[in-house]
């Protein structure tokens, strides 16, 4: 059959309509070959692949998102009935001393776990890049091992904070656990770490937060200082360079974009401790704030426990704004 | 221009230069030797010391913490495994993985596929969808997470923990692949709607195959989120303890073996969840480490 025939006998019009429900392998060829049906069998199988993912979301991501602004302004607990009370769930919480408390705890872990890990991270992965010894011809070179030394450093990330946790709780021991064995050993008796005093739980928090990301972040920046170009580095070392130098003046520059997303990124991190505070800390010891928010939930106190989400969200959202403002730098093109 | 005069020069400053260099770079190289080892140790010495106190009983654990154990004392897994029901736990997880993995890349690299490669009015709106839906934390819909479950009836089944897993991949998973596709040639998926193949078949045969390199990226990236799970689990699968996936499991028994001190079992427990990943993922390093830093660098 030539096209020109095909396409001088338009189909029947009622195998047209039938062939839309068809799948194309029993469509008639002449159904086939014609225009309006090549755009309504693409239209078909869009909407075909598309529906159920897009419901998915819809239903279970996007529609709980939008309903948790709505329920932060009610009573809501779990019933049918959630009476509409206004800001009445902020009013409490700002008088919530509980609130407060585990809300300090939360904005120190941003403030300090972003920074102490991120500094760890690029340091090691400038140990990994550049620390090696000169070889002849190089401006820079890697230590031996680095492939070693990154994976061990990224172990903490493939595996459940729920593990993490636990293994932490077990070392933080004050008993029978690592770091107080350790000290016994040389000597010193060692205090109880998620034993209350606010100060050294709060140290653990922060080690075992750091713990988990640094290997995170090496392999990231290392990945980010490999891709800055061989011949900038020789140009530096012409200059007469040294390696602080280099690292302030050439290395953190090139790679300050990835820097800043990955502050972002820890900080969200840092806020969201939820399941290390969980289940490493008694809860007598301190909380975070979506400890807090999973506790309310767990009382039927949906409408303020939504409304603790809320102000949760805000604060991520104020902090991305306030790095992306004071990280902001002249983009360097390499 | 006199070439070969600043070249003499040059040469003959970037020897004085390596000399100088070779000397400060053997110091620092012990120096960043040493730092690297530290944290090699720091980062490996709990996971370590979990793997060798697995070994030795519980009251040998709690007398001398850092001791080596004497004999090895299986005892531990076989309690873990068993009375700590950790065999329970992991088959729990894998059949949710199962589930929610297939779902996942299936769903996911559809609608990826449907947003790169078609032109149609919304296209642009559904690619925000997805990709807006990643700067939002889980915690936030929590609460209303749980009530749509419960309408659905899905609260504490198997279903409803793998959709749930399934909803919160998608955003990332979609965005991800979308710009995956977007790289893939366009010769190949016209050639193969000339040569009659309907466009379900060409994406099956031909560009999912193609996609292979951005599929497993993704695939990693969201087995490990997805068996790590915590979160989720803790709120919808809350009500029966025998349906309690790996992580949810571990956290349960660190609690209840607190009060008993039987630490030999939840460290033999502790390990069995471990090792498994730890070993896949030495295998895999490359790709895993590729995988699960995508994120920040896209």
């Amino acid at each position: 059959m030539s096209i020109e025939k095909r396409a001088a006998k338009p189909p029947n019009r009622l195998l047209f309509f039938a062939a839309i429900l068809l799948p194309p392998r029993f469509t008639p060829m002449s159904v086939r070959y014609d225009r309006r049906y090549r755009t309504l069998d693409k239209y078909r199988f869009i909407a075909g692949f598309l529906a159920i993912p897009l419901a998915f979301y819809a239903i279970f991501v996007i529609s709980p998102f939008i309903q948790a602004i709505y329920y932060s302004l009610t009573d809501w607990s779990g019933g049918p009935i959630a009476n509409f009370v206004g800001f009445d769930n902020f009013v409490k919480m700002w008088n919530d001393e509980r609130f407060w408390d585990s809300t300090t705890t939360s904005l120190t872990l941003l403030v300090i776990a972003p920074v102490v890990t991120l500094v760890l991270g690029i340091f090691f992965a400038y140990m990994i890049t550049a620390g090696g010894r000169h070889r002849k011809g190089q401006a820079i070179s890697g230590v031996a091992g680095s492939s070693l030394y990154k994976v061990v450093y990224f172990f903490p990330q493939v595996l459940s904070v729920a593990i993490i946790a636990v293994v932490w709780g077990r070392v933080f021991n004050t008993n029978a656990g690592l770091i107080n064995g350790g000290l016994d050993l040389v000597g010193i008796k060692g205090p109880a770490w998620l034993g209350g005093e606010y100060g050294l739980a709060l140290i653990a928090v922060l080690t075992v937060i750091c713990w988990s990301f640094v290997g995170f972040y090496v392999v990231l920046f290392s990945a980010a200082m490999g891709g800055i170009p061989k011949d900038i580095y020789e140009a530096a070392l012409l200059d007469g360079a040294g390696r602080g130098t280099t690292f302030f003046k050439v290395t953190l520059p090139l790679i300050w974009d990835t820097v800043r997303t990955g502050w972002v990124y820890m900080g969200i991190q840092a806020l969201d401790s939820f399941a290390i505070v969980l289940v490493m800390m008694p809860s007598h010891a301190m909380k975070v704030t979506p400890v807090f928010l999973y506790e309310r939930f767990r009382e039927g106190q949906f409408g303020y426990a939504t409304a603790i989400g809320v102000v949760l969200l805000l604060l991520s959202v104020v902090f991305s704004l306030v790095v992306m403002r004071l990280g902001n730098r002249d983009r360097i093109e390499y | 221009m006199s070439t070969s005069t600043s070249t003499r020069t040059e040469s003959r400053q970037s020897k004085t230069d390596q000399v100088k260099v070779q000397e400060s770079g053997g110091a620092l190289n012990v120096f960043s030797h040493a730092f690297l080892i530290l944290w090699t140790l720091m980062a490996a010495g709990p996971l370590i010391w979990v793997a060798v106190t697995a070994f030795r009983t519980s009251s040998d654990i709690l007398n001398d913490p850092m001791g080596l154990p004497s004999s090895l004392h299986w005892a531990n897994f076989a309690n873990a495994w068993n009375q700590a029901h950790i065999g329970q736990y992991a088959l729990n997880s894998l059949i949710i993985l199962a589930g929610s993995l297939t779902g996942t890349m299936l769903l996911g690299s559809m609608a990826a596929y449907v947003i790169a490669r078609f032109t149609f009015p919304g296209n642009k709106f559904v690619f925000l969808l997805f990709a807006g839906g990643m700067m939002f934390p889980v915690i936030l819909a929590l609460v209303p997470l749980f009530a749509v479950m419960e309408n659905f009836q899905l609260l504490d089944t198997r279903p409803g923990l793998i959709i749930a897993y399934i909803a919160y991949s998608l955003p990332f998973t979609t965005f991800f692949l979308t710009s995956f596709f977007r790289t893939l040639p366009t010769g190949v998926q016209e050639a193969a709607m000339v040569d009659g193949a309907s466009h379900t078949r060409t994406f099956f045969q031909i560009m999912l195959p193609m996609a292979k390199p951005g599929l497993v990226s993704i695939g990693i990236f969201n087995f490990l989120g997805q068996w790590n799970q915590y979160l989720l689990p803790l709120l919808l699968n809350n009500e029966n303890e025998s349906s309690y996936v790996l992580p949810q499991g571990l956290a349960t028994l660190a609690i209840a073996q607190g009060y008993r001190g039987d630490w030999g079992a939840l460290f033999a427990g502790l390990t069995i969840a471990m090792v498994p990943v730890l070993v896949v993922y030495a295998v895999f390093q490359r790709q895993v480490q590729a995988g699960l830093t995508a994120g920040a660098l896209k």
